[in-house]
């Protein structure tokens, strides 16, 4: 396990950073609307005490903003929460589409600052593998953040995950349809000892611009 | 005196509810939702002041503070952020911000700052014009 942590090295430590900033950013934004409507109710009731009659529509108009608030930041609370929990078992079943779409919510602050729309394929069945959930996310957001640099003109990458066999592919549709060497995606040997402990394979196709991961149905043993 | 005021924020609820707020309080708002938006209208109005959130999907608060600066040094920019780090705060003072505020912020302490951006906008733009002036009184030789 402490081998595996140190497989990450810095880039591991930077990446639980990087994540918590952009939590605690996007947590800060919710804050800063809910104080707004707090302080525009507050307004309301200094003008109704000099006797200024208040339209009920705009108390309703702020009560949904609060209360739009308090359900985007408990998702936050909520992605941030499963994030943390990811560190707690080196190996463990996890649904890789629950781990999509946590990755997909943790990358999406960063995504829009470049432009770039994510989204994961919908889907009801869980998909079970067992893996390391910390690793796994850290492989994500890796293969993520650099498909960004190859995104293609519609500026969106889709992920979703299928089985295949015995194998579980996760696919990073959306990219430049621009060929892709391997090494441009993953150049560091920290990234080739992550895919190792992973036992994952990466391979590009840039004919229909998609990146795939290939991980057995139980990786990181 | 009615400030005018342009607040820029890719959070739309945020910058409708302040502005909103900052109205009430006698101030001329004018939101945009991207940097570059801002940009358009900083072209076409002027502004006594500009609250600027650092963090923006495309051109980033940084980024576009320096555009402002560019396109008219005597804007002043409040920026507003959600992580203000020691580093960030250098840079942007660097830049020519004239304050930075973090998120949430208190209505009254912007108010505030408003105000003095505002006056101090006031003071950049008389010195402008009357150096111009002393430039024409010279150069005509009377």
């Amino acid at each position: 396990m402490t081998d595996h942590w140190q497989t990450l090295g810095e880039e591991g430590i930077q990446f639980m950073g990087k994540m918590s900033a952009s939590i605690s950013h996007e947590l800060k934004n919710v804050l800063a609307i809910i104080n707004e409507n707090a302080g525009l109710l507050n307004d309301f009731c200094l003008m109704a005490e000099r006797g200024m009659e208040i339209d009920p529509e705009r108390l309703a108009r702020i009560s949904g903003n609060i209360a739009k608030q308090v359900k985007r930041g408990d998702q936050i609370l909520k992605n941030m929460n499963r994030f943390a929990h990811s560190t707690d078992h080196p190996l463990s079943t996890v649904d890789l589409h629950a781990t999509l779409a946590m990755v997909v919510k943790l990358a999406t602050r960063f995504a829009a600052n470049r432009v770039v729309t994510l989204t994961t394929t919908p889907t009801n069945k869980p998909l079970l593998i067992t893996s390391r959930p910390f690793l796994l996310a850290n492989l994500l957001w890796r293969c993520l953040d650099r498909s960004m640099n190859f995104v293609g003109t519609e500026k969106k990458i889709t992920l979703s995950a299928v089985t295949k066999g015995e194998q579980t592919l996760i696919i990073f549709n959306g990219l430049s349809d621009q060929p892709i060497e391997e090494p441009a995606i993953f150049p560091s040997q920290q990234d080739s000892d992550l895919l190792t402990i992973l036992q994952c394979t990466l391979t590009t196709a840039s004919a229909v611009g998609e990146l795939t991961l290939t991980l057995p149905q139980t990786t990181g043993n | 005196m009615t400030e005018k005021i342009l607040l820029v924020d890719d959070e739309k609820d945020f910058v409708e509810t302040l502005a909103e707020r900052m109205r009430s309080r006698d101030m001329g708002v004018t939101t945009a939702t991207s940097a570059e938006d801002a940009l358009e209208m900083i072209g076409e109005q002027s502004f006594d002041a500009i609250v600027l959130d650092l963090q923006m999907p495309g051109m980033n608060g940084l980024e576009a503070l320096e555009a402002i600066k560019k396109k008219n040094p005597n804007l002043q920019v409040i920026l507003l952020t959600g992580q203000a780090t020691v580093e960030k705060g250098i840079q942007a003072m660097k830049l020519g911000a004239m304050d930075l505020l973090e998120k949430p912020a208190d209505i009254d302490t912007l108010t505030e700052k408003i105000k003095k951006a505002s006056a101090q906008k006031m003071v950049l733009v008389n010195a402008e014009t009357e150096k111009k002036l002393k430039d024409i009184m010279g150069g005509k030789g009377w």
